[in-house]
């Protein structure tokens, strides 16, 4: 089941976004590491230092691209520009598949470089589903949509989070990219039982799974990449893999961004449940 | 309330200005109250309203905005000091809110804005406007399109007046009134030894600096930004180079560039042939200039 046709049939581990504070180390000390996932968008450019780093990178390891604003749910088309630009990083990095969010983040060609949260609607989903579809035939590539922390609900949503996800991934035969610190931050958000959520995604989207840590305030909570992981993500992540199996992780980590030893080790704690799972399937 | 119609009411609000104080504005972009504009498409919560939910993507994408104005403009910054600054990148952003997927091009028409809104600069004008100029072509040299370079012997064999000569398009020709590439490099050597000193200090040696440039009177510096392995370098070249340059960068024949820097030049001429030589020599060692497009063959 992890391997599948949304995330291209391959069977990756444990990665770790690729971040500027850590590329001396990581090609000086060429450390193993199962995977980095880049953000498109920092390498969708004409040349210069970025692109030498990403191309040194994948001499010896296995990239992933996530992006984040192709803005599925935004009501315009798709830029032409973007897409271009995404498709020919698709062919640099041989990426097996290519994921960004289920938001919407610009309308009437300006863009706000947030992720901003859907109306859960059916139009809603009709037209993001139609987007997600575009995206992927022009790129070539296997897509996966990422659930996205929210801090506002709309008085028009016609389900829930989790239902609409299932909209969209249906209508579009496309894969879930699961955030289940997106889960639990959305859920303190709005008060609702995040395990109900992870139980409802249909497992055999799902093509990989965002961990992360987050800030709590007082009346909300942020999401912020800039903690370690809380053990109730852990325990959304346990039941996320149990459900989807062994599935390519990624640990998030980009402000206060600590030493790459420190990241990787985060990243790592997911081995103990990983390998949980495999003993469970084996069972 | 349809998708579209949604998607625009929100973004409305969220790139509506904040208060001086950073929060929403009480006030909404149709002229009603934020708190009537808001509960009509945002749900409250047993801990927020409407107008609290709402100004949560308020002032993040402001602070985001900002965040990336500072980081591509820390020169401007230091000039116009922090609260002007924010105040000058509101404005700004009001009139040209991003239309890129890339924060990247935040900063692209920063400088035509600040020439035709003098007040934010008052006496800098000038010495912002070069500053301006200089952080951007430094992020357009950083990840600018790099072409196949001509070598020294390509030049050679491309003898004759008629040759049209192409700038790698990272190359940027900058003239300038001020020597804001010293500044610049002086306030990154200043934020490096960061570590050594406070915060107060860091900020009260930048402000001396900025004082020290403005009291210079202007004079012309011609500076041209490039990169060698990937980093970015500033090179000061002389006026009759740099007119050169320019005339070749605006696609003039070879001639027609030498022409045009050596009718106002006052070097004796035996000196400007040696110096022509010698420039040629340092641009094709740079790799500034690259493969000319080849034309599509008629068929």
């Amino acid at each position: 089941m992890p391997a599948n046709k949304f995330n291209g049939f391959t069977d990756y581990g444990i990665g770790i976004g690729l971040r500027a504070p850590h590329y001396d180390h990581i090609l000086t000390r060429k450390p193993v590491v199962d995977w980095f996932e880049i953000i498109s968008e920092n390498f969708m450019i004409d040349g210069g230092r970025p692109l030498q780093i990403l191309d040194q990178i994948l001499e010896q390891y296995k990239v992933v691209q996530h992006g984040v604003s192709m803005y599925f749910g935004s009501a315009e088309k798709a830029n032409r520009e973007h897409l271009r630009r995404l498709k020919d990083l698709v062919k640099r990095t041989k990426t097996p598949w290519v994921s960004d969010h289920l938001c919407w983040g610009s309308v009437d060609g300006r863009y706000t470089h947030d992720l901003l949260p859907m109306p859960y609607t059916f139009e809603a989903a009709k037209i993001t589903a139609q987007k997600v579809r575009e995206v992927r035939d022009f790129l070539e590539v296997p897509v996966a949509v990422e659930n996205v922390s929210s801090y506002a609900e709309f008085h028009v949503s016609e389900m829930t989070e989790w239902e609409f996800l299932n909209e969209v991934v249906e209508r579009a035969d496309c894969g879930i990219l699961l955030d289940v610190n997106n889960i639990y931050v959305s859920s303190q958000n709005h008060s609702f039982d995040p395990m109900t959520y992870v139980n409802s995604v249909p497992a055999e989207r799902v093509a990989q799974i965002h961990i992360a840590g987050h800030s709590k305030y007082r009346k909300y909570i942020l999401d912020t990449h800039d903690h370690p992981v809380i053990d109730p993500v852990w325990k959304l992540y346990d039941r996320a893999i149990h459900r989807a199996g062994h599935t390519a992780t990624l640990l998030e980590w980009d402000d206060s961004i600590p030493s790459f030893n420190e990241v990787h080790d985060e990243a790592k704690k997911a081995n103990k449940f990983l390998a949980s799972s495999v003993l469970a399937t084996a069972v | 309330m349809k998708l579209l119609k949604l998607q625009r009411t929100m973004a409305r609000a969220v790139m509506q200005p904040l208060t001086a104080s950073e929060h929403m504005q009480r006030k909404a972009p149709d002229g009603r109250t934020m708190r009537s504009y808001a509960s009509r498409f945002i749900k409250p919560n047993d801990r927020l309203t409407s107008f609290e939910r709402l100004e949560i993507y308020n002032r993040q994408y402001w602070f985001r905005l900002f965040s990336a104005m500072s980081e591509d403009f820390p020169g401007v910054r230091s000039i116009l000091g922090d609260r002007r600054f924010d105040a000058m990148c509101k404005a700004y952003l009001m009139e040209h809110p991003s239309r890129s997927f890339t924060l990247r091009n935040l900063g692209s028409k920063l400088e035509g804005w600040l020439q035709k809104n003098t007040k934010w600069a008052g006496k800098q004008q000038k010495l912002v406007l070069d500053i301006a100029r200089l952080e951007w072509a430094d992020i357009e040299a950083f990840d600018g399109e790099e072409k196949a370079s001509l070598r020294t012997e390509d030049l050679a064999g491309a003898a004759g007046g008629n040759i049209r000569l192409q700038l790698q398009p990272y190359v940027r020709l900058l003239d300038l009134q001020y020597p804001v590439d010293d500044l610049l490099l002086a306030m990154r050597k200043d934020d490096e030894d960061r570590d050594f000193a406070s915060n107060a200090f860091e900020e009260h040696r930048k402000r001396k600096r900025v004082r020290a440039v403005a009291k210079l009177k202007p004079g012309a510096v011609f500076l041209v930004v490039h990169r060698i392995d990937n980093s970015v370098y500033f090179r000061r070249i002389g006026a009759e180079e740099f007119a050169v340059l320019s005339a070749l960068r605006r696609g003039k024949t070879l001639a027609k560039a030498l022409d045009a820097a050596f009718r106002k030049s006052k070097m004796p001429l035996s000196e400007l042939a040696a110096s022509v030589q010698q420039w040629f020599q340092n641009w094709a060692t740079l790799g500034w200039f690259c493969q000319p497009q080849k034309k599509p063959a008629n068929s």
